[in-house]
C-alpha cells in the first residue's frame, strides 16, 4: 500500500514539473466542446437535447489522448523494469499509475464538465447526474485505458492502435452516462444508469490491473 | 549499509534460455553462496544481460528452475524481487525530479522503511551528495550511472545482478564500485556482475558463457 502511493506521489509530482498532459486534456475537452455549437447551431434547445452526448463523447476522446504516455516514459528509461523487480504485486503499481493518471485527467475533466453543461443549455436538474456519471466512469475510462495502453506498449503507432482498441470498450460507459444524464434531466430516476456505471467501476477495478499487469510483464520479456 | 545478510545459497539447475528462435545458452548449472562473486564473460549475445534478467526474474527460463536455498524462487516473486537488485543498461533516472528524489523514490519502493539517511550515505559513498538538489536531466551519462547504482546501497538486498555497470563510469568511480562489492560480499551478500572491462573482483568465479552456447552462432543475428 505504501508502495502505491509512493508511485501516486512520484507520478504527481512528475505532472506537475512536466508542464503535464492535465493541461492539454482539459484544453482539447473545452475546445471541442466550444466546436459543437458552431457545427450544429446556437438553438438552445438542439443543443440541450445533445449536451450529455456530447460532454461524455467529448470526455471520453479527452481522457483517451494521455493514455499512450502511461507507460510509456517508463518503459523507455528502463524504470518500468525496476518497477516490475520491486517487492510488491505489479498489479497493485499498476493501480497507482492510474490512480495518478486519473487525478491528472479524470479529475480535471469533471471539474470543466458542468461549466461546459452550462454553455451547452444543459437543464440544471441534469448537474448532479453528470457530476455522478463523470466520478463514477472517467475512472473506468483510466483503468479500461491502462490495459490497452500495457498491451500497445513497444508497439509502433502504438497511439492508433490504442484508440482502436479501446474504443468499443469504452462503449458500455457512454451510454449509461449519457443514459443517467437524460433520465434525470426528464425528471425519471436515474439510479439504475448510476448504479451500472458503479458495477462497471468495480468490476473493471478488480479486473483490468490483472491484465495490464500481465501485458507489461510481456513487454518486458 | 548492509550489515548481516543471512547466510544462503542461490542455485540455478539445467538453465536454459531462449529467445526468439534461437537457444541463447543451455545446460547452465550454477551455484552461488553468500559472500561469493560471479564473473560473466563471453562476446557480444553470447547472453549475459539474458541470464542476468533471468536471475532477476525478469525472463522466464525455456528449461530448469532459479532455486533460493532449496526453493523454487518462481514460486514467490515478490520474496525474489525482495532479495535482488537490478541494474541494468537503462539508468531508470526521470529528468525531472532532482538526484535525491529519484534516489529515495527507487529506495523506498524497494523497502518502505528505508530513511533518508541511507539515501544520503548511498549519494555521499558514490560522490554524487552535492548533486543531490540537481534535476537528473543536467547529470552526464557517468553521474546517472553511479545515482543508478546508489540505488544498490539505499535499500540493502542480499544480491546485486550487475549488467555492465563500469560503462560511462571514470577509473575512480570503478574504484568506488568495487570497494562497496567488496564490502557487500565481505556482510555475506552476493555479486553477479557482467564486464567487458577490468573489474577487480577479487576471488570471483569467471563464467565463460560462450561455453553454453548449443550450436555454431550466426553473429548477424544475434539479438537481445
Amino acid at each position: 500500500m505504501s508502495r502505491m502511493i509512493e508511485i501516486v506521489r512520484r507520478d504527481l509530482r512528475l505532472a506537475l514539473r512536466q508542464g503535464s498532459d492535465s493541461v492539454m486534456v482539459v484544453t482539447f475537452f473545452v475546445l471541442t466542446v466550444v466546436l459543437f455549437p458552431f457545427g450544429i447551431g446556437p438553438e438552445a434547445n438542439i443543443l440541450e437535447r445533445t449536451s450529455a452526448g456530447v460532454l461524455w463523447v467529448t470526455a471520453l476522446l479527452a481522457s483517451m489522448l494521455s493514455l499512450d504516455r502511461l507507460f510509456q516514459a517508463d518503459y523507455e528509461d528502463g524504470s518500468l523494469e525496476l518497477l516490475a523487480l520491486t517487492p510488491t504485486a505489479l498489479e497493485v503499481l499498476v493501480l497507482g499509475k492510474v490512480a495518478a493518471h486519473w487525478l491528472t485527467t479524470g479529475l480535471p475533466l469533471m471539474v470543466a464538465a458542468p461549466v461546459l453543461a452550462v454553455l451547452l443549455h444543459m437543464n440544471a436538474d441534469g448537474f448532479g447526474t453528470l457530476l455522478l456519471t463523470m466520478l463514477l466512469g472517467t475512472p473506468t475510462l483510466s483503468l479500461i485505458g491502462a490495459m490497452g495502453a500495457a498491451l500497445v506498449l513497444g508497439a509502433r503507432r502504438g497511439g492508433v492502435l490504442l484508440s482502436l482498441l479501446v474504443l468499443p470498450l469504452y462503449v458500455p460507459v457512454l451510454i449509461f452516462g449519457v443514459g443517467a444524464i437524460d433520465a434525470a434531466v426528464q425528471g425519471l430516476p436515474s439510479q439504475a444508469h448510476l448504479l451500472i456505471l458503479g458495477g462497471m467501476l468495480l468490476a473493471s477495478l478488480a479486473l483490468t490491473p490483472w491484465a495490464a499487469a500481465a501485458a507489461l510483464r510481456q513487454a518486458l520479456e | 549499509m548492509t550489515d548481516d545478510i543471512p547466510t544462503a545459497t542461490f542455485s540455478a539447475e539445467n538453465l536454459a534460455c531462449v529467445r526468439g528462435e534461437r537457444v541463447v545458452f543451455a545446460q547452465m548449472d550454477f551455484r552461488l553462496s553468500s559472500g561469493e562473486a560471479v564473473l560473466l564473460l563471453g562476446p557480444n549475445g553470447s547472453g549475459k544481460s539474458s541470464l542476468l534478467r533471468l536471475l532477476a526474474g525478469l525472463l522466464k527460463p525455456a528449461s530448469g528452475h532459479l532455486l533460493w536455498d532449496g526453493t523454487p524462487v518462481l514460486d514467490d516473486r515478490e520474496a525474489h524481487a525482495a532479495r535482488i537488485h537490478y541494474v541494468g543498461h537503462h539508468d531508470a533516472i526521470k529528468p525531472v525530479l532532482s538526484v535525491l528524489e529519484n534516489l529515495r523514490f527507487w529506495a523506498r519502493l524497494h523497502d518502505p522503511k528505508s530513511g533518508d539517511a541511507t539515501a544520503q550515505a548511498a549519494l555521499e559513498t558514490m560522490g554524487l551528495w552535492r548533486l543531490a538538489e540537481v534535476p537528473g536531466k543536467l547529470l552526464s551519462a557517468g553521474q546517472k550511472r553511479r545515482l543508478n547504482l546508489a540505488r544498490l546501497l539505499a535499500a540493502p538486498a542480499p544480491v546485486w545482478l550487475l549488467d555492465e555497470p563500469t560503462v560511462a563510469l571514470d577509473r575512480a568511480s570503478v574504484k568506488v564500485l568495487e570497494g562497496v562489492m567488496a564490502e557487500h560480499r565481505a556482510a555475506g551478500g552476493m555479486v553477479v556482475l557482467s564486464t567487458h572491462a577490468d573489474v577487480d573482483l577479487p576471488g570471483a568465479r569467471e563464467m565463460h558463457l560462450d561455453d553454453y552456447t548449443p550450436a555454431p552462432m550466426d553473429v548477424s543475428e544475434v539479438w537481445i
